[in-house]
């Protein structure tokens, strides 16, 4: 088992008279994806937020460990037009002084991140997935023992978020640090972790994608429609594409419903 | 030149030179009408330091800091809309300061100087301050200009990353509080805003960093308030209300200019 970078016990986050979230459990460890998918108004968010110290929490106790440095990328920037700063200086704002990437890695982060073209742009004219690009380049440049990445892919394209799912992976091989990702996408996240949360107020159910969605708690939190979908992703190898995307008909294993 | 013009100008230029990067500031955190609420508290505290016989200055940037801790108290508990928050507030503080100011003896209180400023009234005594005052701004700021800056670009970004958002938030208040008690002398209450607001907007369209802005804002600032003395000596205007006049006339030149236009 690697390290424990972070853990929280009976987390729970109240709001008037309604728990937003309550008794949850996470353990995140270094070198490890971990990704929390629920509904809408599941408290993803707000998991999230309380395990940054963002929000105050009601109960539970987080303990790290000591001089945990975190690398956030948030749903999205909202920067006012009156703001005249470039790519290069919003990068600058995140770098932590004692502990830099090498220039080597940060030429490669650049690359990967493909902002190498970007630097000198002002950052109210970059597009959705330009944003999140630069937003990720920012949370590694302080080589983080944890990422926390909350709805990386919110407002970027299909091909884009799996560009972007891909990123992410190689961020991990390359920098061995943990990360935490929230998505409500069922579909192109469960490739590429390592153990999921099914949150809805409190963990429905958690582990390997694979165990999860054979959960009954996954089926109730989802549907058989949204979990029938998954089971077509981890069964992909059973059929094929045309390049329209349509499917050619094959030998299906059971479960392999496409409606 | 007359002696009172030139303490008149050198006063001017100084609260100009802090007003550029602090009213950056307050341009990018949308915090315009925040500054004219405090501005209208400091009414409050002139009459208070009246009442209480303290010094002035001192009086003002008190009541400032309190009502600016007393307003992020209510927008954080969303008692209601903050831009209604902010005109009850701004409005019942004048108003309280200008009943309060009224039950003094009228004959030692100069109203008109308060609200709209009397620049030419400015001493020596004055001007030692108005220098202290500065300094010591200008030197806070820029000491802390990098995690101002990144709570300003992303509060949350910079709270995990470490810095103390709450304790920036609130010297940044307590920043507009000093430059208020002391420009309050320049344009009075009523035009405190603009000084720091306007050359700010109007360096925008010409600058590509934030350093840039905020030294630009100065120097159109100084210019201001270089041309609103001219135009007070020669033709007799009141000096705060026409330095606010140069200003927005720069900033409507400067906003005529084509969009692409950038000092690189």
């Amino acid at each position: 088992m690697s390290e424990v970078l972070l853990s929280a016990t009976d987390l729970g986050v109240k709001r008037g008279n309604r728990w937003l979230i309550k008794g949850v459990d996470i353990s995140l460890e270094a070198g490890q994806i971990t990704t929390v998918i629920g509904p809408n108004g599941a408290g993803k968010s707000t998991l999230v937020r309380s395990l940054l110290n963002l929000i105050k929490t009601t109960s539970g106790d987080i303990t790290t460990i000591k001089g945990l440095r975190i690398g956030y990328m948030p749903q999205k920037l909202k920067l006012e037009d009156t703001l005249p700063l470039t790519v290069a200086r919003f990068l600058d704002l995140g770098r932590h002084k004692q502990h830099q990437l090498s220039p080597q890695l940060w030429h490669d982060l650049l690359h990967e991140c493909r902002a190498d073209k970007l630097l000198n742009h002002p950052m109210q004219q970059l597009s959705g997935g330009e944003t999140q690009r630069i937003l990720l380049l920012r949370a590694l440049l302080r080589k983080p023992h944890l990422l926390v990445l909350d709805e990386p892919v919110q407002g970027v394209d299909v091909t884009g978020q799996v560009s972007l799912y891909n990123l992410i992976g190689q961020v991990r091989n390359i920098l061995g640090c943990g990360i935490l990702m929230v998505s409500h996408d069922l579909h192109l996240v469960m490739a590429a972790t390592d153990q999921v949360i099914c949150l809805n107020q409190h963990i429905c159910c958690s582990g390997h994608p694979e165990q999860v969605s054979q959960d009954p708690a996954f089926t109730d939190l989802f549907g058989p429609q949204g979990a029938g979908n998954l089971a077509l992703y981890n069964h992909q190898h059973n059929h094929h594409h045309t390049s329209h995307g349509d499917i050619i008909a094959g030998e299906h294993h059971e479960g392999c419903d496409h409606g | 030149m007359a002696n009172f013009l030139l303490w008149a100008w050198l006063g001017g230029l100084m609260i100009a030179a802090v007003a550029g990067p602090l009213g950056s500031f307050m341009v990018w955190r949308r915090m315009a009408y925040f500054g004219d609420t405090l501005a209208h508290a400091a009414l409050l505290g002139v009459a208070l330091g009246l009442l209480l016989q303290v010094n002035i200055s001192l009086a003002v940037v008190l009541v400032c800091l309190l009502l600016a801790l007393l307003l992020s108290t209510l927008v954080h508990k969303r008692i209601i809309a903050t831009d209604t928050l902010l005109g009850i507030l701004s409005h019942a503080s004048l108003s309280l300061g200008l009943v309060s100011l009224s039950l003094f003896d009228h004959q030692s209180i100069d109203l008109m100087g308060f609200l709209f400023g009397d620049l030419l009234a400015i001493g020596q005594h004055d001007l030692l301050w108005i220098a202290l005052a500065c300094c010591l701004v200008l030197v806070i700021l820029v000491s802390i200009w990098t995690p101002l800056l990144s709570i300003t670009v992303n509060e949350e970004l910079a709270q995990v990353e470490g810095i103390n958002v709450a304790w920036m938030r609130t010297l940044l208040m307590l920043l507009v509080a000093v430059v208020i008690a002391v420009a309050m002398k320049v344009v009075g209450v009523l035009l405190i805003t603009s000084l720091l607001i306007i050359p700010a907007a109007a360096a925008r369209r010409l600058s590509s960093s934030p350093e840039q802005m905020a030294l630009l804002a100065s120097l159109l600032g100084m210019l201001a308030v270089t041309g609103g003395l001219a135009l007070s000596w020669f033709y007799d205007t009141p000096a705060g209300p026409s330095v606010v006049v140069i200003a927005s006339t720069l900033f409507f030149l400067l906003f005529s200019f084509p969009r692409s236009f950038r000092l690189s």
